[in-house]
């Protein structure tokens, strides 16, 4: 079967910085795959996320998903397709503060035809299937309509996940979503994403410098073992 | 579509500086719109004031004088001119009609006109309209009737009958009244929006008459002569502040003002109303031209207000950015948001301060009536107004372009971190 994310060769800097920041010869993700990245602060977690949903471009190599070469494709058709294919969770504050929670979940199908048909089929309306994954995420009814910045942290980053599950994507990416969040509702927050992810059949890549989180996963491997480039890694 | 519904709720959500920011654009367009509107209401005011008259005639000095003061009410008469002058000129061939005017008198601060049957008959204003009554008659034989104009009557609460002693000379407090020889109001004009409306109209034997027992300026002691004395007396006027002149055809109107500037019987001057107009327009074009200008500046400092705030907000607004791109929002989207914001910004702005000159106008035009005379009417935008604020939508577009722009390029930058 064809992996949902296939990286060969790729090398990325940032416009000013000469050196490398990421090199990475060899990084597959397979169909339906929850794969965990560690790496310290500042070794380049973001930045890779961002080559994967196809903002930034790798200086050289190849970044396929679903078979498509990323790298191949103008700026626009990358943003097109990741509206169409990938789901994004940010670490927090991953909510527009003035629409509702329903809305923001349903933002995904604003700027993707694809996913909005989707879903649909799927549940009858966009609306319906913004509900229907609110509800599966534990989210009361009584909050849909309020202003997402009312939520609490746990509850906006469930609604976050709603959003980057709506409409069926083929990968979900998690930019250490659970960061914010105490330890019961980190592993009760992962818990809904694996299985809200297998419910929809996504591939799940999470990155965080936690490896407590580790063991959750199938599959863990770590960045800075990945990268052929060594970034001076430091706190920040 | 949608991204406009994004970006109004982004708006909304930044309400209280958004409208602040409308607040002073609706502000400096209201200015804008105020100062445009006076000065086209003015010289539609002006003009029309004299619209039907081909000639104005008075002693000979400025011409812009002249006009002033014979068709404006404003200033005073340097000299008078013989009443046989105004006799010449109104038998003229070419000549259809002729208005004497005396001035000289007030009552309560308003001008008292000495004129006759003519007046009525002749004088046009605005798009050839004529002097309407509102109510009872145009004076007639008895020199002590009155007409008064409709803001006089509205303002000094004056009904038809009542009896009203005239001052002598202009001053708002006058010393002297002619109290021995009341008026009585036989007639009340409709409002026309012109000098008319401010003035009381009597016969010129009825200024003669006040007048006929006066001698240098004074009411002589020794003889004076009663009301009804008075009407017995031919009351023919000796001399008139001016007159105005209505020819057969305009063509002939550079060879009678000729004629009349070259009368060997005393100095006289003939104006075209139009010209002197323009020639007083002339003088004011540096004011009005300053005071457009100053005002475009306040429109301007209004819409970089709005650029100022714009741009402040991006910083904060990075998250907002970051997560649109994430959902497949392109750079384009980001800055058509922006462009969005300063559209609809300095749109609402116009309106409101469209809405703000029209409650202006609706609230201050009988107080700019009373006290300049000039007629404000609530109207739609005119096409030049229209124009301008055109203008200050393209401006606030161009300007939008900035914030704009500085998002594309923050948002292409930024990526999907946020390093704030
Ligand atoms: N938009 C950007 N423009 C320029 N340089 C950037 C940008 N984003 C990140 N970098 C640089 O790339 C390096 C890696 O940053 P990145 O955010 O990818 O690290 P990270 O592993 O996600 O760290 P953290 O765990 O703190 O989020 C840093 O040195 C940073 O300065
Ligand atoms: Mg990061």
């Amino acid at each position: 079967m064809q992996p949902t994310l296939e990286l060969t060769h790729v090398q990325f800097s940032w416009p000013q910085q000469p050196e490398l920041l990421l090199n990475i010869p060899q990084l597959q993700l397979a169909a339906g795959e929850c794969l965990f990245l560690h790496g310290p602060s500042g070794s380049g977690k973001t930045t890779l996320l961002g080559l994967l949903s196809g903002i930034q471009k790798p200086t050289q190599g190849r970044i396929c998903i679903l078979g498509q070469d990323l790298s191949q494709r103008s700026a626009g058709a990358r943003d097109h397709f990741r509206a169409d294919h990938t789901g994004y969770i940010f670490q927090q504050f991953n909510l527009l503060p003035f629409l509702s929670v329903q809305e923001n979940v349903e933002l995904s199908c604003r700027f993707s035809k694809r996913r909005a048909q989707r879903a649909q089929q799927q549940h009858g309306s966009q609306g319906q299937a913004a509900k229907h994954l609110l509800q599966h995420l534990g989210l009361p009814s009584p909050l849909w309509s309020q202003r997402a910045d009312s939520l609490s942290v746990g509850q906006q980053q469930r609604v976050a996940a709603a959003r980057a599950l709506i409409g069926q994507p083929e990968l979900i990416i998690a930019d250490e979503p659970t960061s914010a969040l105490d330890a019961d509702s980190r592993a009760a927050f992962l818990e809904l994403l694996f299985s809200e992810c297998q419910a929809v059949q996504a591939s799940l890549l999470f990155v965080s410098h936690d490896l407590s989180l580790a063991p959750l996963f199938q599959r863990s491997l770590s960045l800075p073992e990945l990268n052929q480039a060594h970034p001076v890694v430091g706190a920040c | 579509m949608y991204l406009l519904r994004l970006a109004w709720a982004s708006l909304l959500n930044r309400r209280f500086t958004a409208l602040l920011t409308l607040c002073s654009i609706a502000l400096s367009v209201a200015l804008l719109l105020a100062v445009e509107r006076v000065r086209v209401e003015a010289r539609a005011s002006f003009a029309g004031t004299v619209s039907g008259t081909d000639l104005v005639v008075g002693a000979r000095s400025g011409s812009v004088n002249l006009l002033l003061y014979s068709v404006f009410r404003i200033g005073n008469a340097t000299n008078n001119i013989r009443w046989e002058s105004f006799q010449h000129y109104a038998q003229h061939p070419q000549v259809r009609w002729a208005i004497p005017l005396s001035l000289g008198d007030s009552h309560r601060g308003y001008r008292v006109l000495g004129t006759s049957e003519a007046y009525f008959e002749h004088y046009r204003y605005g798009q050839n309209q004529a002097l309407e009554l509102a109510e009872g008659r145009a004076f007639a034989e008895d020199p002590f009737e009155v007409v008064l104009g409709s803001e006089v009557a509205k303002s000094l609460n004056y009904r038809l009958d009542q009896s009203l002693v005239l001052a002598h000379g202009v001053a708002t407090i006058s010393l002297v009244q002619h109290e021995d020889k009341p008026f009585r109001v036989v007639g009340i004009l409709k409002p026309t929006g012109t000098p008319v409306d401010r003035t009381l109209h009597v016969p010129l034997s009825g200024i003669e008459a006040m007048h006929i027992d006066w001698q240098g300026g004074m009411p002589s002691a020794a003889q004076r002569i009663s009301a009804d004395q008075a009407r017995q007396l031919a009351l023919t006027p000796k001399a008139i502040t001016a007159f105005l002149l209505g020819l057969n055809s305009k063509i002939a109107t550079f060879a009678v003002q000729r004629d009349i500037n070259q009368y060997s019987g005393e100095p006289l001057l003939a104006i075209l109303p139009g010209v002197a107009l323009q020639e007083l327009w002339g003088l004011m074009s540096t004011a009005e031209q300053a005071l457009f200008l100053i005002s475009l500046c306040v429109v301007f400092v209004g819409l970089l207000g709005m650029l100022t705030v714009i741009l402040a907000s991006l910083n904060e607004r990075r998250r907002e950015m970051a997560i649109l791109r994430s959902v497949g929002a392109r750079p384009w989207h980001i800055a058509g948001l922006l462009m969005f914001e300063s559209l609809a910004l300095a749109a609402l702005g116009i309106l409101a301060g469209c809405s703000l000159v029209s409650l202006g106008i609706w609230l201050a035009q009988d107080a700019v009536q009373a006290h300049y005379g000039l007629y404000l009417p609530l109207a739609w935008p005119s096409t030049y107004e229209l124009i301008l604020l055109g203008t200050v939508l393209s401006a606030a577009w161009l300007m939008g372009l900035i914030p704009a722009w500085r998002a594309y390029r923050q948002s292409l930058a930024d990526g999907l971190s946020i390093h704030s």
